[in-house]
Parts: C-alpha cells; sequence; structure tokens
C-alpha cells in the first residue's frame, strides 16, 4: 500500500502518525497545572497536522475565495482551540487529514485501476525495415507499413494479415475471450491478443486511429460529459458551504440572543461559548467532499468496469439516460438477425423450352448478374451462390464483366441492369410493377415463403423468385427475454423488409411491437412518433450531445416515462442512433460510422450485451444515489443534532469522514 | 477549436472550482474537466489566441485553487 502512495500522500501520512503519536503523549501528560504551556504543545500536533490546511485557508481569504473546506476546518479548529478545547481541535484537523488522504489514495487507486484494466495498447511495434525487424514507437509506423506480431504479443495497430495463421483473443475489445481464428487477408484490431502463430501484418490505419486507442479516448473523455447527478452536486456543493456558514454564524449569534430574549438565561460566557461551540461543529459537518468526491469516482467505475467488458459507453449523462431505458427499439438487419442472407430456394416461373434445373440455373445467373455491382447483402448471398453452383457444376466463371452492362440501383426496390442485352429486373413485387412484368397467381407465393423474395423478371417476362433467409442470431430470443429482467417494458422492431418476415421473427422473439417495409426516413419518423407516445418530446436533437459540457443532457425530457434505447449496427443507422435518447451500436469493431453515431457501443455482437449494459447502468446510478442521499441525510441529520447540541466536534468529525470513506468504498463497487 | 489539456487537481470540487474559472475567461467558449482522467477540455471563441487565453485561464484557476496545475 505505502508503494502505490505520492510523495504528497507519504509526508500526509507521517504528519498524520506523528500527530497521534504526540496527541497521545500530550494527553497523557499532567499538564493541567500548566495551561499556557498546555497551549503551546497542544500546537505542536495541530500545526504539524493542520499547517497547509491553514495556509490554504489564508490564501483563500486573501483571493477571495472565502467558503472552501480549508475555510471551514481552519475555522472550526482555531475556534476549538480559542474555546480551550485543545484535543477536539487537533483531533477534528486529524480526522479531516485522515479523510483527505484517504479520498487521495482511493481516487489514484481507481485511476490506476482502470489504467491498469484497459492497458490494451503495447508501447512498440515490431517494424519490417530494409534492415530487418526493429522494435519501434507506434506512433511512427506509417500507414501500409508492415508489422510482425509475435505470439504472446498484444497487436499493436489496425491492420491487414499479409501472411501467417493465428488465434486471437479478442477480449479487450468484445470483453469475451472467445478466441477467433485469422488468416492473411482478415481484418486484424489493435488490442487484441496474438495466440498461436505468428503474423505479418501491413497496418491500415495510424496507433492513434487504431480501434485500442479510440477506445481508451473514449473511456477517457466519457468523463468529461456529466451526468445530471454530477452537475447537480456541483450545484448543490456550491450553494451548500456558504449556507452552512452563514447559518453557523447565525447559529453564534442568534442562539445565545434567542434564549437571552426569550427564556430569559442570563448571558454568560458559558453560554456564549456553547453556542459558538455549537456552530463550530456546524463548520466541521459542513463539508460537502463526501459526495463531491464519490459521484465521479462512481461513474469512473462504471465507465471503466464497462469498457472492460466490451461497451463503451461515451458519457456519464448515457450512463444516466441507460439506467432509464423502458423502451427497446431494434434494426432487424444485423442487430437481430446475423445480416448474413444465405439463398434458400429457388423457384423458377413455369419453364418453356428448358428443364426447371437449367432454369433455376438461368435464374440464379440473372439474378447474381444483375447485382454485379451492388454491395447490398442480399447480392452478395446471390452472387455467392451462384459462384457455388458454378463450382458444383465443374463450370468457370466466364468473363462476366462483358455481359453486364448499365446497372441501377433503387432505394426499396431493387436493381435494374442490362446482362446480355436484355434488361434484367431483381428486386421486390413494386420493381415488378414498375417493369410491367406480371406475376401469375400460380407463381406468386410471398404469402407462404419467409425470406426476402428477390424478383426477377427479363423485359418484362417473369422469371421467377429466389428466396433468402436472413439467419436469426441463436441467442436474440434469450437476449430479449433478458431485457424485461432489466427492467424494459417495451420492445419494437424496425426493418426495412417484408412483412411477413417481420412478422414471423417479432413473434419468435417476442418483441411487443413491428414496423416493416420502412426506408430509412420512416425509421426515423416512426421513431419520432414512438417518442412521441412516451410523452414530452422534447427536441434537443444531435446538437446537444455534442457540447462539451453537455448543459441539454439529453435526458432532460420532462415528464416522459423512461427513455427510450435505439440498437442498430450503425451502417445505415446514424440518423436514427442520434435521435433516439440512447443510440446503442452493435458489432462495431472497426465500424467508425457507428462509433461517431453512437452513444454506446458494444464492441461485439451479442445481443446478450444490450441488456448487461443496462443493468450496468442500473447498479451504476443506484450507487450514485444511495451515496447522494446516505451522504446528505446523515449530514442533514448531524446539522440539527449539532445545532441542538447534542453532537459535540467528535460526532461532527467522525460522521463527515465516515460517510466519506463510506461513499467512497460503496462507489468503489461500481467498478466490480 | 476545441483542445484537450492534461491537469492536476487534488479535489473533486476544486476540480469544479476550475472547471467554472475557466468558462468565465474571456476567449473561453466552454469548458469541462475530467477530474478522474486528469483533462480538461476548452472550446475557444473564434479568432481567440489560444496561448494567451490559456495563461489567464492558469491564473483564474490559481485563484480558485492554489494547488491545480494546467500542462500546456
Amino acid at each position: 500500500m505505502m508503494k502505490s502512495m505520492t510523495k504528497k500522500q507519504k509526508n500526509l501520512l507521517f504528519r498524520i502518525i506523528a500527530a497521534v503519536v504526540l496527541m497521545a503523549v500530550l494527553t497523557l501528560l499532567p499538564l493541567k497545572e500548566y495551561p499556557i504551556l498546555r497551549f503551546v504543545l497542544f500546537l505542536i500536533p495541530y500545526f504539524t497536522v493542520g499547517h497547509d490546511i491553514l495556509r490554504k485557508a489564508l490564501k483563500g481569504i486573501r483571493n477571495k475565495q472565502v467558503f472552501d473546506e480549508n475555510f471551514l476546518m481552519a475555522a472550526a479548529t482555531v475556534g476549538a482551540m480559542a474555546l480551550g478545547e485543545y484535543t477536539e481541535g487537533v483531533a477534528v484537523m486529524l480526522f479531516y487529514q485522515i479523510g483527505e488522504l484517504f479520498q487521495s489514495y482511493a481516487v489514484g487507486k481507481s485511476r490506476k485501476n482502470i489504467s491498469e484494466l484497459m492497458d490494451i495498447r503495447p508501447d512498440y511495434a515490431n517494424l519490417e525495415t530494409e534492415d530487418g525487424v526493429e522494435e519501434a514507437d507506434p506512433d511512427d509506423v506509417e500507414v501500409g507499413s508492415i508489422i510482425f506480431i509475435k505470439p504472446g504479443e498484444r497487436v499493436p495497430i489496425d491492420g491487414v494479415i499479409v501472411e501467417g495463421t493465428s488465434t486471437l483473443d479478442t477480449a479487450a475489445l468484445t470483453g469475451e475471450s472467445l478466441p477467433r481464428d485469422v488468416a492473411a487477408g482478415q481484418e486484424i484490431l489493435s488490442g487484441s491478443i496474438n495466440l498461436s502463430g505468428l503474423l505479418r501484418v501491413q497496418t491500415t490505419k495510424e496507433f492513434e486511429e487504431s480501434t485500442a486507442s479510440r477506445i481508451l479516448d473514449l473511456v477517457e473523455n466519457a468523463g468529461t460529459r456529466k451526468a445530471k447527478s454530477e452537475q447537480f452536486i456541483s450545484k448543490f456543493a456550491r450553494w451548500y458551504t456558504p449556507a452552512v456558514c452563514y447559518s453557523a454564524l447565525a447559529l453564534a449569534i442568534l442562539g445565545p440572543l434567542f434564549n437571552m430574549l426569550f427564556f430569559h438565561v442570563p448571558g454568560s460566557w458559558a453560554l456564549w461559548s456553547d453556542w459558538i461551540y455549537r456552530a463550530l461543529t456546524f463548520l466541521v459537518i459542513s463539508c460537502p467532499c463526501a459526495i463531491v468526491v464519490s459521484i465521479p469516482l462512481t461513474f469512473f467505475g462504471g465507465i471503466g468496469g464497462a469498457g472492460s467488458k466490451g461497451i463503451l459507453i461515451k458519457g456519464s449523462n448515457f450512463m444516466e439516460t441507460l439506467a432509464n431505458v423502458r423502451t427497446v427499439v431494434f434494426d432487424k438487419t444485423g442487430t437481430l438477425t446475423k445480416g448474413n442472407f444465405v439463398v434458400t430456394r429457388i423457384c423458377p416461373a413455369k419453364p418453356v423450352n428448358s428443364s426447371a434445373d437449367e432454369a433455376a440455373d438461368r435464374l440464379l445467373e440473372y439474378a447474381a448478374l444483375a447485382e454485379s455491382y451492388s454491395s447490398h447483402p442480399i447480392s452478395r448471398s446471390l452472387k455467392e451462390a451462384w459462384h457455388k453452383r458454378l463450382e458444383e457444376s465443374g463450370q468457370t466463371i466466364a468473363d462476366t464483366a462483358a455481359r453486364v452492362g448499365d446497372t441501377e440501383e433503387i432505394s426499396g426496390k431493387g436493381v435494374i441492369t442490362e446482362v446480355d442485352g436484355s434488361r434484367i429486373g431483381a428486386g421486390n413485387l413494386q420493381l415488378m410493377q414498375d417493369l410491367g412484368a406480371i406475376i401469375t397467381e400460380e407463381n406468386d407465393h410471398s404469402d407462404v415463403e419467409i425470406g426476402t423474395i428477390v424478383h426477377v423478371c427479363k423485359g418484362s417476362e417473369y422469371l421467377g423468385h429466389i428466396v433468402i433467409a436472413d439467419e436469426i442470431k441463436p441467442n436474440a430470443a434469450e437476449a430479449i427475454g433478458d431485457l424485461g429482467r432489466s427492467g424494459v417494458t417495451r420492445t419494437v422492431m424496425l426493418t426495412g423488409d417484408a412483412e411477413a418476415i417481420a412478422s414471423r421473427v417479432a413473434e419468435k422473439l417476442g418483441i411487443d411491437e413491428y414496423h416493416a417495409g420502412l426506408l430509412p426516413a420512416d425509421k426515423v419518423a416512426r421513431l419520432e412518433k414512438l417518442l412521441d407516445e412516451m410523452g414530452g418530446n422534447g427536441n434537443t436533437g444531435s446538437s446537444a450531445k455534442d457540447d462539451i459540457s453537455a448543459k441539454n443532457s439529453s435526458s432532460g425530457k420532462t415528464g416522459k416515462k423512461g427513455s427510450l434505447a435505439f440498437v442498430g449496427d450503425g451502417i445505415n443507422d446514424a440518423p436514427v442512433l442520434s435521435r433516439a435518447d440512447i443510440g446503442i451500436a452493435m458489432g462495431a469493431l472497426g465500424s467508425d460510422a457507428a462509433i461517431e453515431a453512437a452513444d454506446v457501443v458494444l464492441m461485439d455482437d451479442d445481443p446478450m450485451k444490450i441488456s448487461r449494459a443496462i443493468r450496468l447502468a442500473r447498479k451504476c446510478i443506484r450507487i450514485v444515489n444511495e451515496n447522494i442521499w446516505f451522504a446528505i441525510g446523515v449530514k442533514l441529520a448531524c446539522l440539527l443534532l449539532g445545532a441542538l447540541g447534542i453532537a459535540n466536534m467528535w460526532l461532527a468529525i467522525f460522521a463527515d469522514v465516515g460517510v466519506m470513506v463510506l461513499c467512497v468504498l460503496n462507489a468503489i463497487r461500481a467498478l466490480v | 477549436m476545441k483542445k484537450t489539456y492534461k491537469i492536476d487537481v487534488d479535489c473533486a470540487n476544486c476540480a469544479n472550482k476550475m472547471e467554472e474559472a475557466t468558462k468565465k475567461t474571456p476567449g473561453v467558449k466552454d469548458a469541462a474537466v475530467n477530474f478522474m482522467a486528469l483533462k480538461m477540455k476548452v472550446e475557444f471563441e473564434d479568432g481567440a489566441d489560444v496561448d494567451s487565453v490559456m495563461q489567464k485561464v492558469i491564473e483564474n484557476c490559481k485563484i480558485v485553487e492554489d494547488d491545480c496545475q494546467i500542462f500546456l
């Protein structure tokens, strides 16, 4: 414990011990006969333990910053010494300093714990140069350089594997240590640990821009965005201290006067000193240090602890909003489902002059070619399925580029491409209607098929349809159920997919409400509506979230029943993420856009993390509230007792320091 | 323009006082102190001279909290 103390702290500790020893000695000596000597001797431990407090108090008065902790302690103890209560004077100063030491130690330890927990960045990189491999400062490694990562080392910079196979431990990024197999051509992110094989990696980002650095940045800066309770405490402390000081003054003066006038108590030194003593006790209790330090400490622990579990909360204010979440809105694709569309059925229209198999092949081929230039997950699965078909039948992909001409992608409908000279349309029913392709009843299985249906037409001849299904994530249902246990009362799913699929998915997962067929703009509108339904839709928008002092904290909507969270994979959810009270981006490993737009970033794509994040936030806020109520409650009680003359300075200082110690210890719980 | 500075301050209340003092300094649009991470983020007014404003900020902070430090 001694090793982790700073010089300042060690110095204080010695002074405290010295003062205690001196005090013990002095109380044992028979000094009652020599009041002046006694006074002088007691000054020694007093100044030993309290000289810096007195100095700061004087400086404060000189700088016109009168009302601070140092002044309170100075006034209280000087007063006590003047009243002849030497042991109490020294004791108050002593316990105050013990409290300060404890607080300083706890804060330092907490900072150290978090930085160890988040120690995910190595401070060197094995850079490949003309002279071989040398150790370099990661900051100096340029984008596109080749670095080596040996087994057991941490990855310093984001990059792509050029050579080698290995398994990675991505615990630092996701909070789970499920090893991930990697090979050449795959992306590798900084912060992961290379487990088994030597890897040769070409960097794609600079050190500061790599994932691990960005995570650290987020966690560190999260404390800058203050929670509402933190702002409340600051305001409270500013008001509390002068209020108590004036009350003390009033107590000292009005108390005796009151008694003399109304109760005809004779004015005497005893009367005055009794009330002055009570006033001094007031001053001792008036220190707000307990709450002022424990609240930021709690949030710090909460955010740091969450960070180590792969849950990045970008501000203390978001911690509060997250804890109040009652409604969770999900994007379907990529969030509740894997987003890995797979071709499940190929249904060609009644073939005229070829076998069913050939027609199916042709259908798939046309569909895949039509989607050549699209990067939509649906087109990817079509192309993959087609490539597989070709491989199976031993064919090779002829030069497709030549066959594919102009292409036009129409948002919400599909794609129209020129293939082999004909106009091929691949998309939904709307597109077929637009292109004049008529789907006969026997071909229309839309009500039976569950999945995304891609209809294909050539010219205006309907060729058939292909069913592509998006797999639901294995623990999605469990995750939704778990949300209920975390205080969420309503779940909503938004998707651009068809009604039939949305309905089935919602049913399977137990989601309360769903809205299908939504274009991106519709999703925002729908979210607005949901916010309205919750009552009191204040318009904070995304600008408030950029304020560095977060004056308009995003949960400042009056009369609203809880907050609304939106969970998406971030790729095209930016407007919805910013509009929601809490925007949660999932599976954001490496996605810059998501990290920017969201308020909470879940580093992996496990939906269980959502309820985990909410529970974590609730625990943190619970601790904050416990501390606030406890500290203020005990303080007010002591003030009352002090005013009534029941509490003496010993009790006062014990209460003060005791409350602070308890609050700080409680705050550290947020880290676990 | 926004800049982040490393700071040293002993107690959470002092950090709050620093933040107040910084916000009141002419040339500063907004400021936020992160006590636990020992960082201060300052947003400057358009056209403000960063160096001279920060000198004033340090002065103002020293008045409210003698023991604090801002590393420029």
